[in-house]
């Protein structure tokens, strides 16, 4: 949709609760991701039926099933492609993709870059949750070298993707990173997507709770929590617990605040043109959670693929008769007449 | 003063390097041919590379077109009058040629290197190899540049029209007009006039070689043919698949979508439907064949025909999204034009392999509707079915189109646009059913008792909200469901929806009504098997034909049909898979496969032959 409001709600979170019978595993973190979202749409102030939800597949990808809006749970990877194919040709709705590491970063790599590049009109929710979950326990492309898993016994020797970074490479428009236990800044995170025109990335650390429990658990934990997240807030400084980020050589670095100038430390911006920055930003944290800034990260302006399409189509259909223009069509160039 | 003479018909082939022209000439002197009111029949064959190495038999590209004053169905079998820009073109060519055939040589290219490259010891023009033939040896080069000489253009510029130059003589030789060439030349050179004029110059220069030399004492003229009164054009089945999905568009009142990744020989229907976004229609070149059918899908969701097309590598990739088109059950239409495989095999080469891939090419039962035009102008009508199909059963649709009609040209009567069938979609908007306790609620499931299609509620509905997916539904609410019952009644009640799709009923031909050989086939061999049949009566056989536009479901009288002969002839190009279709479904008919897999239509005289053959041996 290219044009979302965010009016005063007129719906309920239980309007866009459905009738099915929520299936994932007890403590799951996407129950807290379900809770969050169904809590958030109604300030989309749209009715529900101008909202589509188009999923892959892997436990986050039941997802559409839990909504009271239009829901389609399609095939491994492929979420991002039909849900171009609607946005282009449906300006009336609010399309969002839900995904997960498996789902986007592996089977489906192709669609997801190639979404960001083009600028759809979508709203990427990647739940990460580092591990294969719906077939039980192998590692993803987002898992740590060395995981130990079904099909990697002596550990597995892949080097993980950073979503972000691999995102931001894509020349996506929005990408942000929150986490499933934080109701108020996963909202914050999903509101600020809602809003921007264009493709949103949102990572969204998601704990399973069978497979790679505590996965996350340092982002959580009270007592490691406040110098491991980097709160990232447009126009302020970017400090967390007596630490700051200043600039390091082509990238940034953390410091301790004691040690830096005040002047150095960073004034976050998520719509600094330049993706380098917040590729930076991107590269402060990596597999071991160490410095994980969450919020935006970036939040450009660029046109998006599915009005560019629509306005090349509207433009030269405009006042055509169509049936009049296909019988010109059929006769124009060389034609005879027999008699 | 030259003779003129009166032919019925002929068949010219113009053969050159990839470079020459070939393609564009041969198109040239086709709308000619047409204007004139002739029936006929195109055939071009040009090599998978853009270039391959200038002057190597690899690099040789050709068009054929057959023409008459009668219908006509082939495009022919052996050309009578080569045209060979190079000695590569005349030995890749020499052995189609008819004995006695005339041949136009460029004598500016059977230089010592060039015969060389190609492995002529001696040069065919003088060692008297060529002297069956009536050849008639010109300079096309030198003349061109020399006609050429006033104008501003480069040696190499004015080189480049010996193409033009080629087919001013062989219009002359033919009496064909060359306005609209001259028209199309001014068009297509718009931003250089020069170059322009000087192709007209080559044109003309051309056609007074022939009129001035006397080297060529006959020229031929080919009277119209009587065709049924109307307005005609000239068609490529591509372009005429395109055509018929922007009526397609008109017919349904949906706006069209296509996805689709270029793919040869599939590509010329992207760049066709590229030109149509006035019809609403609107094209997406995804990346990847994946994603092509995957956006198709996801734009008939929301209420658009959603169209993809590709050749047989594609369609395999798409194979995942065709089944889940199945479980959806949305509209989805899936153009294949069939190359050689498996592979990339020859992909500019013609072949009918694909057909069990698109009966069963898929995971799971998912049976979809299978249909195959039988010429280039058919492509049109083969798409508002469909079309038609699709969109009233919910169903993927595979039209099976080959490289032979999508490239091939023939003649083709316009319809009146009061013809075009009324396709008009009905979407869901309101509540189907109601639940236990009174209340009104949607069943997206809930089908339809006649077609057994579900209603297609598009988002953006109101209070119509469902979730659809690839996991088993319970019929009805669409709930997903693992009950083995309900699976078994989906597939079962997903099967009876294509087997009950209405299609016509098969036409035989068999005028004297005795005949005990039916030959039966299936997409572009239509052509090829017609003229055969054609030549067969001729000479007093008699034979009965058949031809399968619907593959899945076949017609509901095909058992019938079969029933009534001793034998059913079946000529593929592939090894046989019609054969074994129909060897399944309609056990007790002895069914005779003929199959080829060369790249190129049957010839109609290998089939008569072939047939004969059968009919002679009881």
């Amino acid at each position: 949709m290219a044009d979302v409001k965010l009016d005063a709600p007129k719906l309920k979170a239980k309007d866009f609760k459905s009738s099915q019978e929520v299936r994932w595993c007890p403590g799951c973190g996407d129950y807290a991701i379900l809770a969050a979202v169904q809590s958030f749409l109604p300030e989309l102030g749209l009715e529900r039926e101008k909202i589509a939800f188009v999923s892959g597949i892997g436990c986050s990808s039941r997802f559409p099933y839990y909504l009271n809006t239009y829901g389609l749970h399609s095939i491994h990877g492929r979420a991002p492609a039909i849900a171009t194919g609607l946005a282009v040709s449906r300006p009336d709705l609010s399309v969002w993709v839900v995904t997960g590491d498996g789902d986007a970063l592996s089977i489906g790599g192709n669609h997801l870059i190639h979404a960001l590049r083009r600028n759809v009109n979508l709203k990427i929710l990647l739940f990460n949750n580092r591990i294969y979950g719906l077939t039980k326990g192998q590692y993803s492309p987002t898992s740590g070298p060395g995981t130990l898993t079904k099909s990697s016994p002596m550990g597995s020797v892949d080097a993980p993707f950073n979503p972000l970074s691999l995102a931001l490479g894509s020349e996506a428009t929005f990408v942000a990173r929150t986490l499933d236990s934080d109701r108020a800044h996963l909202q914050e995170v999903l509101r600020a997507a809602a809003e921007h025109e264009g493709s949103a990335f949102v990572e969204i650390y998601q704990n399973c709770p069978i497979f790679n429990d505590g996965a996350f658990e340092v982002l959580k934990n009270p007592e490691t929590r406040d110098e491991s997240i980097i709160r990232l807030q447009d126009g302020e400084p970017i400090t967390f617990g007596d630490k700051v980020v200043v600039q390091s050589g082509y990238g940034l670095q953390v410091k301790d605040a004691s040690e830096a100038d005040a002047a150095d430390v960073v004034v976050h911006k998520a719509d600094v043109d330049d993706p380098a920055y917040a590729f930076a930003l991107s590269r402060l944290s990596g597999i071991a959670l160490d410095h994980t800034p969450i919020g935006v990260f970036r939040n450009v302006k660029r046109p998006t693929y599915d009005a560019g399409v629509r306005s090349q189509v509207d433009e030269a259909a405009a006042g055509v008769d169509r049936k009049e223009a296909l019988d010109r069509l059929l006769h124009s160039g060389d034609t005879w007449t027999v008699l | 003063m030259n003779t003129v003479r009166q032919l019925d018909r002929v068949v010219i082939r113009f053969a050159g390097d990839s470079g020459d022209g070939m393609q564009l000439t041969g198109d040239r002197f086709t709308a000619e041919t047409a204007k004139l009111g002739n029936d006929l029949s195109t055939l071009p064959n040009y090599p998978a590379e853009i270039r391959a190495p200038a002057g190597t038999l690899p690099g040789v590209s050709s068009f054929q077109i057959h023409f008459a004053d009668s219908d006509i169905l082939t495009p022919g079998d052996h050309p009578e009058v080569l045209i060979a820009m190079n000695p590569a073109a005349l030995k890749a060519n020499l052995r189609d040629l008819k004995p006695g055939g005339t041949i136009v040589v460029n004598t500016d290219e059977f230089t010592k290197r060039n015969l060389t490259k190609v492995g002529y010891g001696d040069n065919p023009l003088e060692d008297g190899s060529l002297e069956d033939y009536q050849v008639h040896a010109v300079a096309l080069a030198s003349l061109t540049i020399e006609a050429l000489k006033d104008f501003d253009v480069s040696k190499k510029d004015a080189e480049r029209s010996k193409n033009m130059f080629a087919l001013g003589l062989v219009s002359w030789m033919y009496s064909r007009p060359t306005e609209a060439t001259e028209e199309f030349l001014r068009g297509k050179f718009k931003a250089k006039p020069v170059i322009a004029e000087a192709n007209i110059a080559a044109l003309k220069a051309g056609w007074n070689y022939g009129d001035t030399t006397e080297a060529f004492a006959v020229r031929f003229e080919i009277p119209p043919a009587k065709l049924k009164a109307g307005t005609y054009r000239n068609i490529t089945g591509n372009v005429a698949l395109a055509w018929g999905i922007t009526a397609s568009g008109v017919a349904t009142g949906l706006p069209v979508f296509l996805g689709a990744y270029p793919i040869t020989p599939a590509s010329d229907i992207l760049h066709e439907l590229s030109k149509h976004k006035r019809f609403g229609v609107t094209t997406v070149q995804a990346e990847d064949e994946i994603a092509a059918v995957g956006a198709a899908l996801g734009a008939s969701w929301g209420g658009a025909l959603g169209v993809t097309t590709s050749s047989g590598p594609g369609i395999a990739l798409k194979s995942e999204t065709i089944s889940l088109a199945v479980s959806l059950e949305l509209p989805l239409v899936v153009v294949d034009v069939q190359r050689a495989g498996p592979s990339t095999g020859l992909p500019t080469k013609t072949e009918q392999a694909d057909l069990v891939m698109a009966m069963f090419g898929r995971h799971g039962e998912a049976p979809i509707a299978v249909i195959a035009p039988q010429s280039p102008s058919d492509c049109f009508d083969i798409m508002l079915e469909a079309a038609r199909i699709a969109t009233t059963y919910r169903t993927p649709v595979m039209v099976l189109s080959d490289g032979y009609i999508a490239n091939g040209a023939e003649p083709w009567q316009l319809p009146a646009m009061s013809d075009l069938p009324d396709l008009t979609v009905k979407f869901a908007t309101e509540m189907n059913a109601v639940d236990a306790k009174g209340e009104e609620i949607f069943l997206p499931f809930q089908r339809d008792p006649e077609t057994l299609a579900r209603p297609w509620a598009v988002p953006g509905t109101p209070g119509l909200q469902h979730r659809i997916g690839g996991i088993e539904k319970a019929d009805g609410t669409g709930d997903i469901s693992y009950d083995p019952v309900n699976h078994d009644h989906m597939v079962r009640t997903r099967a009876a929806k294509i087997a009950g799709i209405e299609v016509p009923d098969l036409d035989v031909d068999d005028p004297t009504g005795d005949a005990n050989v039916l030959v039966l086939g299936w997409g572009s061999t239509w052509g090829p098997i017609g003229a055969a049949v054609r030549g067969l009566r001729e000479k007093g056989v008699t034979i009965a034909r058949s031809h399968l536009r619907y593959l899945n479901p076949m017609p509901h009288n095909t058992a019938r049909v079969l029933a009534r002969y001793d034998k059913v002839v079946v000529p593929e190009m592939n090894l046989g898979q019609l054969t074994m279709l129909l060897r399944n479904n309609f056990p007790g008919t002895e069914v005779v496969g003929y199959n080829k897999v060369r790249g190129l239509p049957f010839t109609s005289n290998e089939l008569q032959d072939a047939l004969e053959e059968v009919i002679k041996n009881g």
